[in-house]
C-alpha cells in the first residue's frame, strides 16, 4: 500500500509528462488527479493504521548504493510522523490537483503542469518516507526541482524565470548546509540510516573536535548544518527571500508547495532528527531564536504588503517561524500539530486567493479590489473561515495548535524561550491584523477596481469550489478532532516514540498548566488585531495612509521587506557578478584565451604573415636558400670534424 | 709534390669548379640560362670527383656512376631548356625577376 | 716535371679559367663557348686519369648535345642580355662570402682527408688491367648495372618526350595533307551527279 502511495504520483507524472500529447489535456488531468486522489485515500488508511493503530513498519525496496562502509537503501519508513506528513501532503496535493483542473483551464500547457504537480508529490512523499538521510536528500532535491519547474512554469515571463532561479539558488545555500550535515553524520556515525544514527546519538553527544583554533561540539555542528538546510527549505530568516518571489508561479503551486507541504520539509526534518537536536542545547536555542525572529519579522512585513499572494506568503513564513520555535523549545508534537493544521488553512487561504485572482482576471493588488463579497460569496465564506483559523479563533484549528505553541514557549525553561514567547504573542497580534486587513481590503467597502472588471467578476466553477470547501472543513475541524492525539491525552501512544524529548519535564504537560491569562493571551491578541483592522479598514479608511505618511521611514522599511533583497544584492549578488566578470574577462578572456587559443592563433597568423614575405616567388631566392643550406650543413659537419 | 700528380690535385680542380658554379648562380641570378650553365659546371665538378676516386681506389663503379650523372645532367638540360623556350614563348622574357608567380 | 704533370696543369688551368669565364663573361654566347672549352679540357683530365670512355662520352654528350642545345637556345631567343646583367653586383659580396666559405670547407677537407683502412679492398669491381677502359665499363654496365642502365635510358626517353611535348605548338590555320582521309574517300563522296536545267546554270 505504501508503495502505491509513493509511486502512483511518479507513474502519473511520467504518463502526463511524456505522453501528455497522446493523453490530451483531459486525459493528463485525469491520470494525475486520480493517482494522487487514490494516494490521498490510501494515506488516510495508512494514517489510521499506523498512527492510531500503532502499527509502524518499514519497507526496504532496493539497494541504492554500496561503497566501502556506505550502504544506502531505498526504504520506506512508515511511522506516525510519516503518516501525518503523508496525510497532509496527499490530501492537500489531491485537492490542489482538482482545483488546478479549474484554475488552469485556460492554460495551453496543462499536461506539463499536472506532470510537474505529480512529480512534486512523488518527491515530497520520498522525502517524508525516507529511512535515511541520503534518501531524504533525494526527496529534498526532488521537491526543489519541482518547485523550480513550477515557479518558472510561465517561462515566458522574465520575472517568473528570475524567481525560479532565485528559489533554486537560495535553496542551494541551504542544501549545501544540509549535505555538509549528511557528510558530517556519515563521518561521525559511519552510517546514514536513521535508526542507527539515533541509537548512537547519546555516545556522540559529548564529543568535540578542533576547528582552526576553537573547540567545537560535534553534535551542535551537525545539527546546525542540518538546520541551515531546514532554513533554506522552510524560508527562515536570512534564507527567506525566495519565498515571496516564488509567488510568481501559478496559485495552486503556491498553495501546495509554498504553503502546505514543501516549505514544511524543514520542520519535518528537524522533527525527524529530534534525537540529534535534543543532544545539543545550543542548536535548539539557535532554532528557537531563528524561528521566533522569523515569526515576528515576516509578520511585520505582511502588515504592509499590497499583493494578496505576498501577504499570504509572508504569513506562511511567519507561521513556519512558529513551528520552528516550537521545535526549539522541544515541543515537537506542537510544531508538527501546527504544521498539520496550518497546511489546511493556509492552502485554503491560498486557493481562496487564487479564486479571487481568477475572478478578478489576474489582478493581485489588493488596492484594486474591494466589495467583492457579493460577487463571490463562496470564496468569501471560505476565506473568512481560513482567516478565523489562522488568527486562532476558538474551536477552529489554528486556535489549538498556535495556542499550544505559545503556551509551550511560556512553559519552557530553555534559554530563548521567553524571547520566543514574546515574539510569538506579538506575531499573533500582527497575524490577526494583516489577515483581517486582507479580508477587508478584498471583500469589503466600495470596489476600487474599474467597473468592467468588477462587473465581470464571477464565482469559480465547482471543480475549484469543492476543494475549497473540503479544505474549509479541514480548517475548522482538524484542530479539534486531532488535538487529543497530537498534543492531548493520547499523545504518548500516538507518537509512539517517533519524537524524542530528553529531560525530566514533559513540555506539553507543562504547557497545559500555564496561567489562564497566558492561555487566553493569543485569543486576546487576535481580538485586538481584528479590532484594529476593523478600525483601520472599515471605519476610518484614511487612517492607514495618514499613519504611513507620519511614520514614513518605518513604513518604507517594512514595505521593502526590511531591505533584505537589497542587502543581498549589495553584499552577495553584486560582488559575485563582479568576481564572475573579473574571471570571465580577465582570467578566461585575457589570460587563458589570450595566452592559449587566441594567442597561439594570433602568433601563427603573425608568423605566417611575416614568413609569407619570404616567399618572393623569385627563382634565385630559392636557389640561394638551397645553397645557403648546403653551406650551413657543410659548416656544421666541418666544425664537428674540427672540434670533435 | 707539385710534380707528383695525385688524387688531391683532381679534387682541388673539382672544388674550384664547384665553387665557381655556386658563385655563378649568385652573380647571374637574373639569367636563367647562365644559372643552368652554372649547375652544369657543378655537375661536372662532381663527375671529376667520381672519376678521380675511381682511379684512386681502383674501382670501376665510380666511372659507371659518372655515366649516370651525365645522363641525368643531359635530361635535366633538355627539360630545363624546353621549359625556358615555352616560357619565353608565353611571356616574351626569361628575366628571373618576372618569374614570381609562386609569390604568396 | 714529367709530361703527365705538364698535361694535368695545362688541362686543369684551362678548365678553371674557362669555368671562371662561364660565370663572368658578359655575352651568353661566350659563356656557352667557354663551357664547351671547360668540357673539352675536363675530357683531357679524364684521359689523364685513365677514363677514356668517359672522356669521349663527355665530349659527345656534353659538347655535342647539351652545350649545343644551350647555344641554340641562347641564339634563338631574342633576349636583351644587357638588361639581364643589370644589378650584376648586387649579390656579389654575398656570393663571394658564401663561395669563400664553401671553398674553405672544401680546402679543409682536401687537406685533411685520408683513406679508410681497407678501403682499397672494398672495391666492388676492380679496374681490370688486361682490357681497355671501354670494354671494362661495357662488361660491368651491361651485366651488374643492367637495370640501372635501362633506368637511365628511360630517363632520357622521358626527357626527350617531355621536351617535345613542352615545345610542340599546334598551329591553326595551316593546311596539311591528311593521308588517311584521302585514302578513305570514295567515289560517292567525291562526285555528285546533278541534272541541270538548260540555260539555267547551277
Amino acid at each position: 500500500m505504501i508503495q502505491a502511495i509513493v509511486f502512483l504520483p511518479l507513474f502519473a507524472a511520467i504518463l502526463a509528462g511524456f505522453f501528455g500529447r497522446q493523453l490530451g489535456n483531459r486525459g493528463a488531468q485525469m491520470v494525475t488527479t486520480l493517482a494522487v486522489t487514490t494516494g490521498a485515500v490510501l494515506s488516510w488508511i495508512v494514517f489510521f493504521d499506523v498512527a492510531l493503530g500503532h502499527n509502524a513498519y518499514k519497507v526496504t525496496l532496493a539497494e541504492w548504493m554500496s561503497s566501502g562502509t556506505l550502504d544506502v537503501y531505498w526504504a520506506l519508513r512508515v511511522d506516525t510522523l510519516t503518516a501525518v506528513m503523508l496525510v497532509v501532503v496527499n490530501s492537500v496535493s489531491a485537492l490542489v490537483h482538482w482545483y488546478s483542473i479549474g484554475y488552469m483551464s485556460h492554460d495551453p500547457h496543462r499536461p506539463r503542469f499536472m506532470a510537474y504537480l505529480s512529480l512534486f508529490t512523488f518527491a515530497m512523499l520520498m522525502l517524508v518516507t525516507a529511512d535515511n538521510l541520503v534518501q531524504m536528500f533525494f526527496g529534498w532535491e526532488g521537491v526543489g526541482l519541482a518547485s523550480y519547474l513550477l515557479i518558472g512554469f510561465w517561462f515566458k515571463k522574465p520575472s517568473a524565470n528570475a524567481a525560479a532561479v532565485k528559489a533554486f539558488v537560495v535553496n542551494r545555500v541551504g542544501d549545501f548546509g544540509y549535505s555538509l550535515g549528511i557528510f558530517a553524520i556519515f563521518l561521525v556515525f559511519g552510517t546514514v540510516g536513521f535508526d542507527e544514527v539515533f541509537a548512537k546519538a547519546p555516545e556522540i553527544a559529548s564529543q568535540t573536535f578542533n576547528f582552526l583554533w576553537f573547540e567545537a561540539d560535534v553534535m551542535t555542528t551537525i545539527c546546525l548544518l542540518l538546520f541551515v538546510g531546514a532554513m533554506g527549505k522552510s524560508a527562515q530568516l536570512g534564507l527567506h527571500t525566495w519565498l515571496p518571489d516564488a509567488m510568481e508561479g501559478p496559485t495552486p503551486v503556491s498553495a501546495l508547495i509554498h504553503a502546505a507541504t514543501m516549505v514544511t520539509a524543514g520542520v519535518f526534518m528537524v522533527a525527524r532528527c529530534s534525537p540529534l537536536f535534543e543532544q545539543s542545547q545550543t542548536a535548539l536555542t539557535v532554532v528557537t531564536v531563528v524561528g521566533a525572529s522569523t515569526a515576528f519579522f515576516a509578520a511585520t512585513i505582511g502588515l504592509v504588503q499590497n499583493d494578496i499572494k505576498r501577504v499570504i506568503a509572508y504569513s506562511t513564513c511567519s507561521q513556519l517561524g512558529y513551528m520552528f520555535f516550537a521545535l526549539g523549545v522541544s515541543a515537537y508534537s506542537a510544531g508538527i500539530f501546527h504544521l498539520f493544521t496550518h497546511a489546511f488553512f493556509k492552502a485554503l487561504l491560498f486557493l481562496g486567493a487564487g479564486s479571487v485572482i481568477h475572478a478578478m482576471h489576474d489582478e493581485q493588488d489588493m488596492r484594486n479590489m474591494g466589495g467583492l463579497w457579493k460577487k463571490i460569496p463562496w470564496t468569501f465564506a471560505v476565506m473568512v473561515i481560513g482567516t478565523l483559523a489562522i488568527t486562532g479563533v476558538p474551536i477552529l484549528s489554528g486556535y489549538y495548535s498556535k495556542d499550544m505553541i505559545i503556551e509551550a514557549a511560556y512553559a519552557s525553561h530553555a534559554p530563548a524561550a521567553r524571547y520566543a514567547f514574546t515574539m510569538g504573542v506579538i506575531a499573533a497580534f500582527f497575524t490577526a491584523f494583516y489577515s483581517w486587513r486582507l479580508i477587508f481590503l478584498t471583500f469589503f467597502g466600495k470596489t476600487r477596481s474599474d467597473q468592467k472588471t468588477f462587473d465581470a467578476a464571477h464565482e469559480s466553477p465547482p471543480v475549484m469550489l469543492i476543494p475549497l470547501l473540503a479544505l474549509a472543513v479541514g480548517a475548522v475541524f482538524a484542530g479539534m478532532t486531532f488535538y487529543p492525539y497530537f498534543v492531548g491525552d493520547y499523545r504518548a501512544e500516538f507518537w509512539n516514540g517517533t519524537l524524542t524529548m530528553l529531560g525530566d519535564i514533559d513540555i506539553i504537560e507543562e504547557a497545559h498548566h500555564v496561567p489562564t491569562l497566558i492561555m487566553k493571551l493569543p485569543v486576546i491578541m487576535g481580538g485586538v488585531g481584528l479590532a484594529l483592522a476593523v478600525l483601520f479598514y472599515l471605519l476610518i479608511p484614511s487612517l492607514p495612509k495618514t499613519l504611513a505618511g507620519a511614520f514614513k521611514p518605518v513604513y518604507l522599511f517594512h514595505l521593502n521587506k526590511w531591505y533584505w533583497d537589497e542587502l543581498y544584492d549589495a553584499i552577495i549578488v553584486k560582488p559575485s557578478l563582479w568576481l564572475g566578470r573579473l574571471f570571465w574577462k580577465g582570467g578566461d578572456g585575457r589570460i587563458i584565451d589570450g595566452l592559449g587559443p587566441d594567442g597561439i592563433a594570433a602568433t601563427v597568423l603573425n608568423t605566417a604573415r611575416k614568413s609569407r614575405t619570404l616567399q618572393t616567388g623569385y627563382l634565385f631566392h630559392y636557389a640561394f636558400a638551397m645553397l645557403i643550406a648546403v653551406v650551413s650543413i657543410g659548416t656544421f659537419f666541418a666544425l664537428g670534424a674540427v672540434t670533435g | 709534390m707539385l710534380a707528383e700528380i695525385g688524387v688531391g690535385h683532381y679534387l682541388a680542380v673539382a672544388s674550384i669548379l664547384f665553387t665557381l658554379g655556386v658563385v655563378g648562380i649568385f652573380l647571374n641570378r637574373k639569367n636563367v640560362i647562365i644559372i643552368l650553365m652554372s649547375v652544369e659546371l657543378m655537375l661536372l665538378a662532381v663527375n671529376i670527383n667520381f672519376v678521380a676516386f675511381s682511379t684512386y681506389l681502383n674501382d670501376l663503379v665510380g666511372q659507371i656512376f659518372a655515366i649516370f650523372i651525365l645522363t641525368v645532367a643531359a635530361a635535366e638540360a633538355a627539360i630545363g631548356l624546353a621549359i625556358l623556350v615555352i616560357y619565353f614563348r608565353n611571356r616574351g622574357t626569361i628575366a628571373v625577376e618576372d618569374i614570381d608567380m609562386l609569390k604568396g | 716535371m714529367g709530361i703527365e704533370a705538364l698535361a694535368f696543369y695545362l688541362f686543369a688551368g684551362v678548365t678553371v679559367m674557362s669555368g671562371a669565364m662561364v660565370v663572368l663573361s658578359k655575352n651568353p654566347v661566350h659563356c656557352v663557348l667557354y663551357l664547351i672549352l671547360a668540357f673539352f679540357s675536363t675530357g683531357g683530365l679524364f684521359v689523364l686519369m685513365g677514363a677514356e670512355f668517359l672522356a669521349m662520352i663527355l665530349v659527345i654528350v656534353y659538347v655535342g648535345a647539351v652545350a649545343v642545345l644551350f647555344l641554340f637556345v641562347v641564339m634563338m631567343l631574342d633576349i636583351d642580355f644587357a638588361e639581364l646583367r643589370a644589378g650584376y653586383a648586387q649579390y656579389l659580396p654575398f656570393g663571394i662570402v658564401l663561395g669563400g666559405i664553401l671553398a674553405l670547407q672544401l680546402a679543409l677537407i682536401g687537406f685533411n682527408w685520408q683513406t679508410g683502412p681497407g678501403a682499397a679492398d672494398l672495391g666492388a669491381t676492380p679496374v681490370p688491367t688486361d682490357k681497355t677502359n671501354t670494354e671494362a665499363i661495357g662488361q660491368v654496365l651491361y651485366t651488374e648495372y643492367f637495370f640501372a642502365f635501362h633506368g637511365a635510358a628511360m630517363v632520357l626517353l622521358v626527357a626527350m618526350i617531355g621536351a617535345v611535348v613542352l615545345t610542340l605548338r599546334e598551329r591553326t590555320g595551316v593546311k596539311r595533307q591528311n593521308v588517311s582521309a584521302q585514302n578513305a574517300r570514295t567515289a560517292r563522296e567525291a562526285v555528285e551527279v546533278v541534272s541541270v536545267e538548260t540555260r539555267e546554270g547551277i
